[in-house]
C-alpha cells in the first residue's frame, strides 16, 4: 500500500477545507485545528514507521509512469522531516488557540496554517523538481497571509521585504529549472541523477547548480541573502514566527541537501564555495545575534548562524559530516520553534520583547524559567542536551577532512551562541524586572486564567520533551541520521524505487 | 455607474457570459480553456452586473457570500482526486472515465469534476477580492 505517502497531504487539505467551512466560528476552528494536527501527526508517524521498517517507497501521481508523471518518494529523510513538521504543527496549533486573537482567526489563520503544513509535507515528499517549485509556491502564498494577518505597520514592512526577496528566489529557481530541463529533458530527480553525470558540458551543469544554490540560499537565509529574515520574523505573532523559524528556513536547507546529493552529487563538484558561504553565514548570524537588543531579533539571527552550521557542515561532503548536519537540522527545527514560542510567553509575562525592559523570570516564575532553560541550553549544546551530539559528528567530519576553516567557524559559532544565550539569560531571567508602568490594553500572562496559562505552556513542554528525547536518546537520532546520510550518498535504492513498476 | 446602456446590456450579457464560461470550462480538457479561465469569465459576468446595478443588487442576486464557494470548490476538486483511490485503489488524481460519451458535453471523467472545483474556487476568490475592495473604496 504505497498510497499512504499521499495521506499526510490529503489529510491536511481536508482539515483546511473543514476549517474554511467554519470560517466565522472561532471556537470550532480551534478545536478542529488541534484534533486535525493530532491526527495528522499520527498519520505521519505511521508513514515514518512503514518507511523505517520496509525502506523507501514511491507512488506515481495520476498513475503516470515516471519520469513522465510526478513521483512522490518517501525515503527516510523525507518522512523524518514530515514527522518533525507535524510535531511543530501540533505545538503551534495548540499555542495558537490562545496565542492568536479571535480577529486574526476570522481572517483565516487556521486554514492557511494547515495549507502551509500540507505544502511543507509535499515539498519534503516530492521526487520531482518542478513539483518542488509548486510546493514552494504553496508555502510562500500561505506564509504571506500568515505574515500579514493583523495588518500592523511593522508587519507589512517586514512582509514587503520577505515578499520581494522570496519572489526573486522563486524566479531564480524557475530559471534554474528551465535551464536544467533544456539541458537534460527531464525534471524527475531520480532520472536527473542518472543523466547529469553523462552530460559533457560540465561548465553549464556547474552554472545550473550555482543558480539552484542561489534560489535555495535565499529561502534558507544564507549569507548574503539573509536580510529579509530578521526583518520579517519579529513582526508576526509568536506562533507564526515559531512555524517560520522552525520550518521554513530548514526547507531551504532540505532542498539544498536533496538537490546537491541527488542531482549534483559530491564527486562531480567541489564544494569549496558552499563552505565559504556557510562560514560567512555563521559569522554574520553570530555577530548579528550578539548586537541585537530585541529577543525575537536575537533568535532570528541565531537561526542564520545555525543555518550556517548546516551549510558549512554540508560543504565538507563526507558521510560523517552529513550525519552531523542532519542531526543538527532535526534538533534545530524543534529547538528554534520552541524558542519562538518561549519568546511569545515571555512577551506576555513582561509586556515587552526588548531585552532591556524584560527580566525577573527566575524570581517570579521559577518553574517556567527552568522549562524555558531547556530549549535555550539545548541550543548552546550543553551535554547531554540535544545540541551537543550533532556537533561531535560535525567537528569530527571537519577534522577528518581537514577543513580547518570550517572547524574554526563552527567553534566560533558555538562560542558565540553560548555568549548570546548567556546574555539573554542574564537580561531576561536573572536580572530583576525593571520598574515601569504596566501597559494598558495588553493582556499580561497573569491575567490569563489557569487553563489558558496551561495551554500556552503545554506546547513548550511538548517541544522541550522532544528535544530532551533527542538529547538523552541521542543514539536513536544518530542511527536515524546515519541511515539517511547513507541513503542520500548511495542513492541507487531511491532511483530503483522510483522506476519500479 | 449610472448608464442606461450598460444597465440594459448587462441584463443580456450576464446569462451570455455565464453560458460562455461553462463552454470554456467544458472545452478545457483537450483545447485551450478550463476551470481557471472559465471561472474568471464567470466572475467578470458578476463584476459587470455589479458595475451596472450596484454592488448591493449583485450581492442580493448571488444570495450566498462568494467566499463560500471556495471550500465547496476545494472539496469538489479534492473528492475528484480521492475518488480513484476509493474506487479501484489507483494513486491520487488518476483519471477515471465513464465508458460512453454524453451528447453535447462529451466524455465525462474525474478531471471534469476537478475542473469544476477550480471553476468554483476561482469565482469565489476573485469575487471576494473584488467585492471587498470595492466596498472599502
Amino acid at each position: 500500500m504505497n498510497a499512504i505517502i499521499t495521506y499526510p497531504l490529503i489529510f491536511q487539505a481536508i482539515v483546511s477545507i473543514v476549517l474554511l467551512f467554519l470560517w466565522q466560528n472561532v471556537k470550532a476552528q480551534r478545536m478542529v485545528s488541534i484534533i486535525g494536527s493530532a491526527i495528522g501527526l499520527s498519520i505521519s508517524v505511521v508513514l515514518f514507521n512503514q518507511v523505517w521498517q520496509k525502506g523507501t517507497i514511491a507512488i506515481q501521481m495520476g498513475n503516470w509512469e515516471a519520469p513522465f508523471g510526478i513521483t512522490l518518494v518517501a525515503d527516510t529523510f523525507a518522512v523524518t522531516m514530515v514527522v518533525l513538521a507535524h510535531i511543530v504543527a501540533m505545538a503551534v496549533s495548540l499555542f495558537s488557540t490562545k496565542g492568536i486573537v479571535a480577529s486574526r482567526v476570522k481572517f483565516g489563520y487556521f486554514p492557511i496554517m494547515h495549507l502551509m503544513i500540507m505544502g511543507l509535507s509535499g515539498a519534503f515528499l516530492t521526487g520531482d523538481i518542478f513539483n518542488l517549485y509548486v510546493w514552494f509556491e504553496v508555502i510562500i502564498i500561505s506564509s504571506f497571509v500568515l505574515l500579514t494577518i493583523g495588518g500592523k505597520k511593522a508587519q507589512i514592512e517586514g512582509a514587503v521585504k520577505y515578499f520581494t526577496l522570496n519572489m526573486l528566489a522563486s524566479i531564480i529557481f524557475l530559471t534554474a529549472i528551465a535551464l536544467l530541463y533544456g539541458t537534460t529533458g527531464t525534471l524527475n530527480m531520480a532520472e536527473l541523477a542518472t543523466i547529469i553525470p553523462e552530460i559533457e558540458d560540465r561548465g553549464l551543469v556547474k552554472i545550473i547548480a550555482l543558480i539552484f544554490f542561489l534560489a535555495f540560499g535565499v529561502k534558507a537565509g544564507v549569507f548574503p541573502m539573509y536580510v529579509w529574515l530578521p526583518a520579517a520574523y519579529h513582526t508576526p505573532p509568536a506562533a507564526v514566527s515559531s512555524l517560520f523559524g522552525g520550518l521554513l528556513t530548514k526547507l531551504g536547507v532540505y532542498a539544498i541537501i536533496r538537490v546537491f546529493t541527488m542531482v549534483f552529487p559530491v564527486g562531480l563538484f567541489t564544494y569549496e564555495w558552499i563552505g565559504i558561504v556557510g562560514v560567512l553565514t555563521i559569522l554574520s548570524g553570530a555577530l548579528g545575534a550578539f548586537v541585537q537588543k530585541d529577543i525575537v531579533k536575537v533568535f532570528s539571527y541565531l537561526i542564520i548562524c545555525h543555518i550556517g552550521f548546516m551549510i558549512a557542515g554540508f560543504s565538507i561532503g563526507t558521510q560523517l559530516a552529513l550525519t552531523g548536519v542532519l542531526f543538527y537540522m532535526f534538533h534545530d527545527i524543534i529547538v528554534k520553534s520552541n524558542l519562538f514560542l518561549v519568546s511569545g510567553v515571555l512577551h506576555r509575562i513582561t509586556g515587552s520583547t526588548k531585552l532591556a525592559s524584560m527580566g525577573g523570570i527566575m524570581e517570579n516564575k521559577t518553574t517556567l524559567a527552568i522549562l524555558f532553560a531547556i530549549p535555550l541550553f539545548s541550543l548552546v549544546g550543553i551535554p547531554p542536551l540535544s545540541g551537543f551530539w550533532p556537533k561531535i559528528s560535525l567537528f569530527g567530519g571537519a577534522i577528518v577532512s581537514q577543513k580547518w576553516y570550517v572547524l574554526a567557524a563552527l567553534i566560533f559559532g558555538s562560542f558565540m551562541t553560548l555568549l548570546v544565550v548567556a546574555k539573554v539569560w542574564l537580561a531576561v531571567f536573572s536580572k530583576p524586572l525593571p520598574v515601569g508602568s504596566p501597559k494598558k490594553l495588553f493582556k499580561y500572562f497573569d491575567d490569563f486564567n489557569p487553563s489558558e496559562k496551561r495551554i500556552l505552556v503545554i506546547p513548550i513542554l511538548l517541544l522541550a520533551i522532544v528535544s530532551l528525547y533527542f538529547g538523552l536518546f541521542a543514539e536513536h537520532i544518530q542511527q536515524l541520521s546515519a541511515r539517511i546520510a547513507d541513503e542520500l550518498i548511495n542513492n541507487q535504492t531511491y532511483i530503483e524505487t522510483v522506476f519500479r513498476k | 455607474m449610472k448608464s442606461v446602456i450598460l444597465k440594459t446590456a448587462s441584463t443580456y450579457l450576464l446569462p451570455l457570459l455565464l453560458l460562455f464560461s461553462v463552454f470554456v470550462l467544458l472545452r478545457g480538457h483537450y483545447l485551450p480553456g478550463g476551470g481557471f479561465i472559465g471561472g474568471l469569465v464567470a466572475s467578470i459576468a458578476f463584476v459587470l452586473h455589479a458595475f451596472a446595478n450596484g454592488l448591493q443588487n449583485t450581492r442580493f442576486m448571488l444570495r450566498i457570500h462568494p467566499g463560500f464557494l471556495i471550500p465547496i470548490g476545494l472539496s469538489l476538486a479534492l473528492i475528484a482526486g480521492i475518488a480513484p483511490m476509493l474506487i479501484d485503489g489507483s494513486p491520487f488524481l488518476t483519471g477515471l472515465w465513464f465508458p460512453n460519451p454524453i451528447p453535447v458535453i462529451g466524455m465525462i471523467g474525474s478531471a471534469l469534476f476537478f475542473d469544476i472545483g477550480v471553476f468554483l474556487v476561482v469565482i469565489g476568490v476573485s469575487l471576494t477580492i473584488i467585492f471587498t475592495i470595492s466596498e472599502s473604496a
